[in-house]
């Protein structure tokens, strides 16, 4: 402590808001490797066509099960190999990405709508309207998501699309219960009162007034539920009922590879080691955002 | 508390209902259930056929009101794929998902909450390092994938445990670990958070005051009250646990209730589908009230708010 500079104006300058949040980011370290691994597949996605020499449909029934490069007897032309059809596991791997970011985002999308929606109207109008979205959240709890979307799934027929509108119209509980108590808290505040006071119209007070509060909030449950949903198509997927073949999505991959997987573990490992660093990245990211937003809530 | 008790029943059996007619509509309403039985080849007089023998024909609030009639009497139809009773079929196959179930819970509580106190105790050690690294880790695991990594490592490589079946307790050692491990993060995060706000409480410094043990403030004083939210996470866990068995019991052929939801899913059976979708919201809508209860009968002031 005999070293530490005296306590003067000059040592204690002001912070800027703006500096301090940038020093809360740079200080986080699971924000930051959420941040880049998401940056990295971001990337992988958008420039898969550059990326990948070889295109993720393309089979070769004479380069199958290639192993990747750190096996004996790899072949440079297919990095991580080729599965049991000779198509190129990085070719797939980078398209793959495509599919999981697609469903993670529009997935949060549609459900972010509905559950918010739900959620905004309960917390803002309370009394019945509150009752009637309680009431919808405990239903849709108590509906077992897998089980419902797979059988819903398996009806329609299984295609990107189908996968996303179910699991978009199934997810939005968090949403709805997250938006509900953070609106609750603000309702009764001085600024909603004086907005109301000077006749503002209920949408605009909720557009901006109450929405501007509460969207850190949505955004860390958003990508919480990105991560959610990500989870759930593989998981779809790997049971047959989700995207179908020859999509390359990771959980499709992983369940192709499983009849293999005494032979070449590489094969159910590659995919599975993507999407769990795709949704561990998620999820810090979350948690991340929530401690930098937030940081009285951290705990 | 017997009028709570009264209104959260009352809410409970609401919502049952309610999860039937949604389910029951989204199945009769996404696609042509007919045509699913009758298969790629079948004519037009077949699918009216079908249509005759199973009364889809009928409007659907005929068939559904039809439906829960019976289904309040315990019987759920018969089964298209496997020809004979959709009740009987899920009682022989409930008792190896609920035994699933309560091991699976049991490893999660087991793990999590141990972790989540010593955590608490010494925030940021090595062990709450440890503990925090476990949760993340377990979030963002696809389950299905690390079954499938636990078969390579424990049945492939050092031949330990058995890959599929159930018929020894051995057969369960891997879809435990697998469905617990789905469910410790939250319970070990919840038990950590609890465990902090208590041990800061001014009851503790005063039990630490007066002379208490530590082991006697950690567990009697501190951990009693830090684990009350945990038993309603708990029950909520256990519900979503048994929906989750799906997955792990397709991973490990385990022949209960989850897999036979895969079984039929694939194969259309609708009665069954149907009946165990009712059924595992049923255990979740119970398991959460049964908390419910306990809380309120824990803590009065629940009761009247």
């Amino acid at each position: 402590m005999a070293n530490a500079p005296a306590l003067t104006a000059e040592t204690i300058v002001a912070i800027s808001p703006g500096a301090m949040l940038r020093r809360r980011i740079f200080g986080h370290y699971g924000l930051l490797f959420g941040l880049s691994v998401l940056a990295l597949v971001v990337a992988a996605a958008v420039f898969a066509p550059l990326l990948a020499d070889h295109n993720p449909y393309t089979q070769d029934l004479f380069a199958r099960m290639k192993p990747p490069f750190w096996m004996a007897g790899w072949d440079p032309d297919h990095l991580l190999g080729t599965d049991q059809l000779g198509r190129d596991y990085l070719a797939r791997l980078l398209y793959g990405a495509r599919i999981s970011l697609l469903i993670g985002i529009v997935t949060a999308l549609i459900s972010g709508m509905i559950g918010t929606a739900l959620g905004v109207a309960a917390g803002y109008f309370g009394g019945k309207v509150d009752l009637v979205v309680t009431f919808l959240i405990n239903v849709r709890l108590a509906m077992p998501v897998v089980l419902v979307a797979l059988a819903i799934v398996a009806l329609f027929g299984g295609s990107l699309q189908i996968v996303i509108l179910v699991l978009g119209f199934l997810l939005w509980d968090r949403f709805a219960v997250v938006m509900r108590s953070s609106v609750m808290q603000i309702r009764g505040l001085e600024y909603v009162n004086a907005a109301r006071a000077i006749g503002c119209s209920t949408t605009r007070i909720v557009l901006s007034e109450i929405m501007p509060n509460v969207v850190n909030n949505l955004i860390v449950v958003m990508t919480l539920e990105m991560a959610h949903a990500i989870l759930l198509e593989a998981a779809l997927s790997f049971l047959g009922l989700g995207v179908q073949p020859p999509t390359p999505s990771w959980g499709l991959m992983i369940s192709e590879g499983k009849e293999m997987m005494l032979f070449q573990p590489w094969l159910i490992t590659i995919p599975g080691v993507a999407l769990f660093l795709l949704v561990l990245a998620i999820n810090l990211l979350g948690d991340g955002l929530r401690d930098v937003t937030a940081p009285e809530a951290k705990g | 508390m017997l009028a709570f008790a009264l209104k959260r029943l009352g809410l409970a059996v609401l919502v049952t209902f309610t999860v039937s007619v949604i389910s029951f509509s989204l199945l009769h309403l996404s696609g042509d259930p007919a045509a699913a039985i009758a298969g790629e080849n079948a004519t037009a007089a077949d699918i009216a056929a079908i249509n005759r023998q199973f009364g889809f024909d009928r409007p659907l609030t005929v068939q559904y009101t039809d439906w829960l009639w019976k289904a309040l009497h315990g019987d759920f139809g018969e089964s298209y794929y496997f020809k004979m009773p959709v009740a009987d079929l899920i009682s022989d196959r409930l008792s190896i998902t609920m035994l699933l179930g309560v091991c699976s819970i049991s490893f999660a509580l087991l793990t999590a909450v141990p972790l989540g106190v010593a955590a608490a105790v010494r925030p940021n050690s090595l062990i709450d390092r440890t503990a925090l690294f476990l949760s993340v880790a377990g979030q963002a695991m696809p389950s299905f994938w690390f079954g499938l990594i636990m078969i390579v490592v424990f049945s492939i490589k050092f031949r330990l445990l058995p890959p599929s079946g159930s018929e020894t307790w051995r057969h369960f050692i891997m879809p435990t670990v697998v469905l617990g491990y789905y469910a410790m993060p939250a319970i070990m995060r919840l038990t950590r958070a609890g465990m902090l706000e208590v041990l800061n409480a001014d009851y503790i410094r005063t039990a630490r005051a007066k002379g208490a043990g530590a082991g006697r403030v950690l567990f009697k004083h501190a951990l009693r009250n830090a684990i009350v939210p945990v038993v309603s996470l708990s029950a909520v866990q256990m519900g979503f646990m048994l929906g989750g068995s799906i997955v792990v019991e397709a991973i490990f052929a385990l022949h209960g209730a989850g897999y036979l939801a895969w079984e039929s899913i694939s194969r259309h059976d609708l009665p069954t589908v149907q009946a165990l979708i009712l059924i595992f919201s049923c255990f979740y809508i119970l398991f959460t009230l049964l908390s419910d209860l306990a809380n309120a009968w824990l803590d009065p002031r629940i009761r009247v708010g």
